[in-house]
C-alpha cells in the first residue's frame, strides 16, 4: 500500500511553522509576475488567498459560480472567529486552542496543521482589524469576546450574528482591490467542470460560462480548490443551495485523494422541518448556547399537551423540565461540542420526548438568562424591586442586543416569535469535516493542486469545533498557502504559460462537452431536484447522525441504483449554450451521486464511532462515541480507481497531546 | 395557524435573454403552504412546468437565509416584497392569501441588465467597489488588534453601514435607479473607522465616479431606497456620503 508524505517539518511542534517559514523557497518579484494561479471560490478562503497573492506579485485568476464573490456561503457563517489573544486573560494560549482543537475533532486530526492554524489565529484578527472589519466591541473601545462549544475560555471574537458576512466583505474589498489594480482576473458565474493535466501536473482548468454556456481553458501554474464543502450531498442541510462538490469530485478524479468523507458535522441547533417542500435548513447560532438552555419535559403527558398545542412551554414547571445536556454534562453544560449535542437531542426525541408534532424538536429557552441580564440592568440604573415583566422586559433588551438578527429571523420562517416562547430547535448536516486530503503545503496528492478552507480535511478531525471555520479558511489563505505555494512554483520559474491550445487542454473541452451532451440526451421524466431530494433521503437515514453496517451496505446499493435511474430517467430542460441553471444542478447531483457512495463507504470502512462519525455498534455504556484507536488511528484517503476506491492511509501521530477517551463530564 | 392548500396565481416576467423581448406570464400554483417560503413556491412551479416540458424559471437565489444578497424579485411592485427588512427568500406564503395573484419581476434598472427571466447582472456593484471600496493593507503583520481602540459607538454605527447585502433593491425602488444607498453604506463604514481616515477623500470620490460610469441614476432624496432595504440600511448614509464628497471636493487639488 502506497503511503502519503504529509511533509510535516522537523523539530519541536510550536517550531515547526516558523522554521519552515525560514527555509522555505522563496521566489524573486520579477518571476512571480509570470507565474499564474488558479482559485476556484471565493469565499474566506477563497478570497483571502487570492487577494494575498496578488499581493505577492502572482497573475491570480479567481471564479465563483455565483453573480458575485461576495456571495459565497461563507457570508452566512454566523456566530465567529476564534483566535488564541487571551484578551480575556482567562488562560487562552496558542497550546490550548490547539488542544481544544484536536480533543474536539476526537483526535483524528493532524497536530502539525492544528498547531499552525492556533498560530496564526492571533493575526487573523489583527488582520481584519486592519481590513475595517466591525467587530463587536466593548464601553473601552477593546475587542469583545464569547465563548463556544467545547471550550472553557472566551476567544471568540464576532460581530453580532453575522460574523462570516463581515470577514467575507473585508476578504472580498481586500480582493475587489487586487482586481481594481489589474492583479486579480475575476470570472463569476462561471464554474470548474475539470481540471487539466499535463505531464502528471495540474496546468489549468475547464469552466463553464454560466451566461453564455461557452466552454473556457485557463492555464495556470497552479490551481487552489477552494470551492467549500460538500454538505448538499444530504439534500437538506444549512449550506446554500448552490454550494455543491464539483470542482473536488472532477480533482478526485484525475488523482487527488478523498479524505474522511464520512466526518460529517449534524450541527444541534437548526429549525426544524416544516414539510415535503422543504429547499434548505436554517441555523441558529451556536452562540445562542450562551444564552439558552436546552430541555425537553421529563413528563410524557407533558410532550403529549405540547405536540397537540394544549400546553405552551412557559407553562411547564421548572422541576418537570429535563435540562439534560446539563444533567448529562455537568461541567460544559450546554456548551458540549456540535456532536455531543447533537446526538443527546436525538436520544430524547428517539426516546419518545420531542416537543413538536414531528417529534423531532427541543427547547432552546433563553428565559433563565433573559432574567439574570434583567436583573443586571436594573442594578446598573438603580431600579430595586422591580416587577418580573418589567425585569423580563430589560432583560429582552440585552438579548435582542446579542442575537437580534438570529430571532428575527426565527421569528421570520416558524411565524412563532422567540422573545416569548422557547425556540424549537433540532439538529441539520452543516459542515464536513472530510475534503481532498491534502499535505503540510496543502497540496493535494495531484501536484500543482492545492485544497483549501472546508474544501480540504486537514484541521478538524472528525468533529469541528464552533467558530473554527472561520479561522481555518482565513488561515490558509492569508497566512499558509502565501508562504507554501513558495515551496512548489520555486521549480516552476522556468515554466512558461502552456498555450490552451495544447492537446490537454482540447482533450478536456471535449470530456466536458460530451458530459453535458450526454445529460441532454436521457430526455427522461424527472428533475434533477427529484433525484437529489431522494440521495439526501438515504444519506440523511442511513448515513446521518447514526450509522450502523447493514443500513450502510443498503445505502451503498441503493445509491447505485438512483445512480443508475438518474441517467435512465433525469430531464435536463433549456440548451447548453444559454442561461440554464437546471444544467448546473444536473452536472452537480451527477457528482454527488457518485460522492455519496463514497462517503458511506468510508462510514463502513471505519469501524469505531469517532466524533461525527456515530456508529451505533461501537458506543460506551454511556453512549458515547466510543474510538478505537489501535486500528483507526489513520486518516483515510481514498484513490479514485473508476468503478471503485483504493484506501490510502496516513497514520497519525500524537506527540504532544496524550489521546484520551474524550469527556466533557 | 398553518394552511397547506392556498391556491396563488403568478404573473411572471419571461425573458430567453438580454436580446429578446420579455412578457408577463401567467400561472397557477396549486396546494401552496403558508409555512412555505416565496422560493420554494418558485421550486414547486418549476417542478411542474418541468414534468410539462416547459422552460423553469430562471431566478437568483443562494443562501436562502437572508444574508448573501442573491435574490432579487420585485414583487407586486415592492423589492423583496410586501414585508419590511426581509429579502425574497425569507418571505413565507403566509404573508399571502388564499386566491392572491402576485406579480413578479425582474430588478429594474439600466445599470442592471436582464439576463434571463428574473436574473439580472449586478456586476456594477463590483466594479464600484473595485474603484475605492476597501482599505488599502496588504495581508501582513497587522498591528494588534487591540492597539487601536474604536468606541463601541462608533463600532456599532460601521457595523450597522456594513450590513448591507448588496441585493441591489434600493436601485430597484428608486425611480432614479439610484444606487446611492449602497455606496453610501461602504462609504460610511469606512470612513468612521480610524483605518480608513488615509484614504477618506479619494475612496468617496473614486466610488461616486465609478457609479455615475455605471449609468446609476442621481438621488433625489424619496428614501424609497430605505424603505426598502432588506437590511435597515438608513439614509443617513446618503447624508454622510453627500459630506464627505462636498469635503472631498473642495480638498482636491
Amino acid at each position: 500500500m502506497a503511503t502519503l508524505d504529509s511533509k510535516i517539518p522537523e523539530g519541536p511542534v510550536e517550531k515547526k511553522w516558523t522554521n519552515y517559514k525560514s527555509h522555505v523557497h522563496l521566489i524573486n518579484p520579477a518571476n512571480k509576475r509570470n507565474l499564474e494561479v488558479i482559485v476556484i471560490g471565493s469565499g474566506l478562503a477563497g478570497a483571502s488567498a487570492a487577494a494575498s497573492l496578488a499581493e505577492l506579485g502572482y497573475k491570480v485568476k479567481v471564479f465563483c459560480f455565483q453573480d458575485s464573490p461576495r456571495r459565497a456561503h461563507s457570508i452566512a457563517a454566523q456566530g465567529g472567529i476564534n483566535a488564541a489573544k487571551n484578551y480575556q486573560n482567562d488562560g487562552d494560549s496558542d497550546y490550548r486552542l490547539f488542544y481544544d482543537t484536536v480533543k474536539g475533532g476526537d483526535y483524528r486530526s493532524r497536530e502539525a496543521n492544528v498547531y499552525r492554524l492556533a498560530e496564526v489565529s492571533a493575526n487573523i484578527i489583527d488582520q481584519c482589524v486592519a481590513q475595517g472589519v466591525p467587530f463587536a466591541r466593548e464601553y473601552g473601545g477593546m475587542l469583545s469576546n464569547r465563548s463556544f462549544g467545547g471550550v472553557l475560555v472566551q476567544r471568540t471574537f464576532y460581530a453580532a450574528g453575522q460574523t462570516g458576512q463581515q470577514l467575507l466583505l473585508g476578504a472580498y474589498s481586500a480582493l475587489e482591490r487586487q482586481v481594481g489594480m489589474g492583479a486579480v482576473q475575476m470570472y463569476s458565474r462561471h464554474e470548474m467542470l475539470e481540471l487539466v493535466m499535463i505531464d502528471g501536473k495540474c496546468r489549468g482548468i475547464i469552466a463553464r460560462d454560466l451566461v453564455s454556456g461557452k466552454l473556457e481553458r485557463h492555464f495556470g501554474h497552479a490551481v487552489l480548490l477552494c470551492s467549500g464543502g460538500y454538505g448538499n450531498v444530504f439534500f437538506l442541510s444549512t449550506n446554500a443551495m448552490g454550494s455543491n462538490v464539483t470542482a473536488a469530485w472532477k480533482a478526485h478524479k484525475q488523482g487527488a485523494y478523498f479524505a474522511n468523507p464520512c466526518y460529517t458535522q449534524i450541527h444541534p441547533t437548526c429549525i426544524p422541518v416544516s414539510g415535503h417542500h422543504q429547499s434548505k435548513l436554517t441555523l441558529m447560532s451556536e452562540s445562542l448556547r450562551n444564552d439558552g438552555r436546552i430541555w425537553v419535559p421529563k413528563k410524557k403527558e407533558d410532550v403529549e399537551a405540547l405536540r397537540k398545542k394544549q400546553k405552551k412551554a412557559s407553562q411547564i414547571p421548572e422541576e418537570d423540565r429535563d435540562y439534560y445536556l446539563e444533567r448529562r454534562y455537568p461541567a460544559f453544560g450546554n456548551l458540549v461540542p456540535r456532536d455531543v449535542a447533537s446526538r443527546a437531542a436525538k436520544e430524547r426525541c428517539d426516546a419518545g420526548f420531542g416537543v413538536n408534532a414531528t417529534g423531532e424538536a427541543v427547547f432552546l429557552d433563553f428565559t433563565t438568562n433573559t432574567r439574570r441580564y434583567g436583573n443586571i440592568e436594573a442594578t446598573k440604573h438603580g431600579h430595586h424591586n422591580l416587577p418580573d415583566a418589567e425585569i423580563m422586559e430589560l432583560g429582552r433588551g440585552v438579548i435582542k442586543e446579542k442575537y437580534g438578527n438570529l430571532f428575527d429571523m426565527y421569528k421570520q420562517i416558524t411565524g412563532v416569535d422567540p422573545y416569548q416562547e422557547p425556540m424549537q430547535i433540532y439538529p441539520a448536516v452543516h459542515y464536513t469535516m472530510g475534503g481532498l486530503w491534502v499535505d503540510y503545503n496543502l497540496m493535494t496528492t495531484v501536484p500543482g493542486l492545492y485544497a483549501l478552507g472546508e474544501a480540504n480535511f486537514s484541521d478538524h478531525g472528525a468533529n469541528r469545533l464552533g467558530a473554527s471555520a472561520l479561522m481555518q479558511g482565513l488561515a490558509d489563505g492569508y497566512f499558509v498557502i502565501p508562504y507554501t505555494i513558495g515551496d512548489y512554483l520555486s521549480t516552476e520559474i522556468r515554466t512558461k504559460a502552456i498555450s490552451t491550445d495544447h492537446e490537454a487542454f482540447a482533450q478536456a473541452e471535449k470530456s466536458v462537452q460530451e458530459k453535458i451532451d450526454k445529460l441532454f440526451a436521457v430526455k427522461g421524466t424527472q428533475p434533477v431536484d427529484y433525484f437529489h431530494r431522494e440521495l439526501g433521503k438515504i444519506m440523511w437515514e442511513k448515513c446521518g447522525m447514526a450509522r450502523n453496517a447493514k443500513g450502510l451496505q443498503e445505502a451503498i446499493s441503493e445509491i447505485q441504483k438512483l445512480r443508475e435511474a438518474f441517467w435512465k430517467d433525469v430531464r435536463v430542460t433549456g440548451e447548453k449554450d444559454e442561461f440554464n441553471p437546471e444544467l448546473e444542478k444536473a452536472g452537480r447531483v451527477a457528482d454527488f451521486l457518485e460522492l455519496g457512495e463514497l462517503v458511506c463507504k468510508d462510514a463502513l470502512d471505519r469501524n469505531e464511532s469517532c466524533g461525527g462519525h456515530f456508529r451505533e455498534e461501537y458506543q460506551t455504556e454511556e453512549g458515547e462515541a466510543l474510538r478505537d484507536d489501535e486500528k483507526y488511528n489513520y486518516v483515510a484517503a481514498w484513490e479514485y480507481k473508476g468503478a471503485d476506491w483504493e484506501l490510502h492511509k496516513e497514520e497519525l501521530k500524537f506527540e504532544n497531546i496524550k489521546i484520551a477517551q474524550r469527556s466533557y463530564k | 395557524m398553518s394552511e397547506n392548500n392556498m391556491k396563488i396565481t403568478l404573473k411572471v416576467w419571461r425573458q430567453r435573454n438580454n436580446k429578446a423581448k420579455g412578457a408577463l406570464e401567467t400561472y397557477k400554483v396549486d396546494e401552496v403552504s403558508s409555512d412555505m417560503s416565496f422560493l420554494e413556491m418558485f421550486d414547486v412551479l418549476n417542478d411542474k412546468l418541468i414534468r410539462e416540458g416547459k422552460d423553469p424559471i430562471a431566478f437568483d437565489h443562494d443562501c436562502r437565509e437572508g444574508i448573501c444578497g442573491m435574490c432579487s424579485m420585485y414583487i407586486n411592485g415592492q423589492p423583496h416584497g410586501p414585508l419590511q427588512g426581509v429579502t425574497t427568500c425569507q418571505l413565507h406564503m403566509r404573508s399571502f392569501k388564499d386566491g392572491d395573484t402576485i406579480v413578479v419581476e425582474p430588478w429594474r434598472a439600466k445599470a442592471f441588465p436582464v439576463i434571463k427571466d428574473l436574473v439580472v447582472d449586478r456586476s456594477a456593484f463590483d466594479r464600484i467597489i473595485a474603484a475605492g471600496g476597501f482599505i488599502s493593507v496588504n495581508t501582513g503583520n497587522a498591528q494588534d488588534a487591540n492597539a487601536l481602540p474604536i468606541s463601541k459607538e462608533l463600532a456599532d454605527r460601521a457595523f450597522a453601514a456594513a450590513a448591507c447585502i448588496g441585493c441591489g433593491a434600493c436601485v430597484a425602488a428608486c425611480k432614479n435607479s439610484s444606487a446611492m444607498l449602497f455606496v453610501s453604506a461602504k462609504v460610511t463604514q469606512l470612513s468612521l473607522l480610524p483605518q480608513g481616515e488615509p484614504e477618506r477623500q479619494s475612496r468617496v470620490l473614486d466610488m461616486a465616479a465609478q457609479m455615475d460610469a455605471e449609468g446609476f441614476g442621481s438621488c433625489t432624496n424619496t428614501g424609497a431606497c430605505e424603505a426598502e432595504c432588506p437590511k435597515g440600511i438608513s439614509v443617513s448614509n446618503i447624508a454622510h456620503m453627500n459630506r464627505e464628497f462636498f469635503a472631498a471636493e473642495l480638498n482636491k487639488k
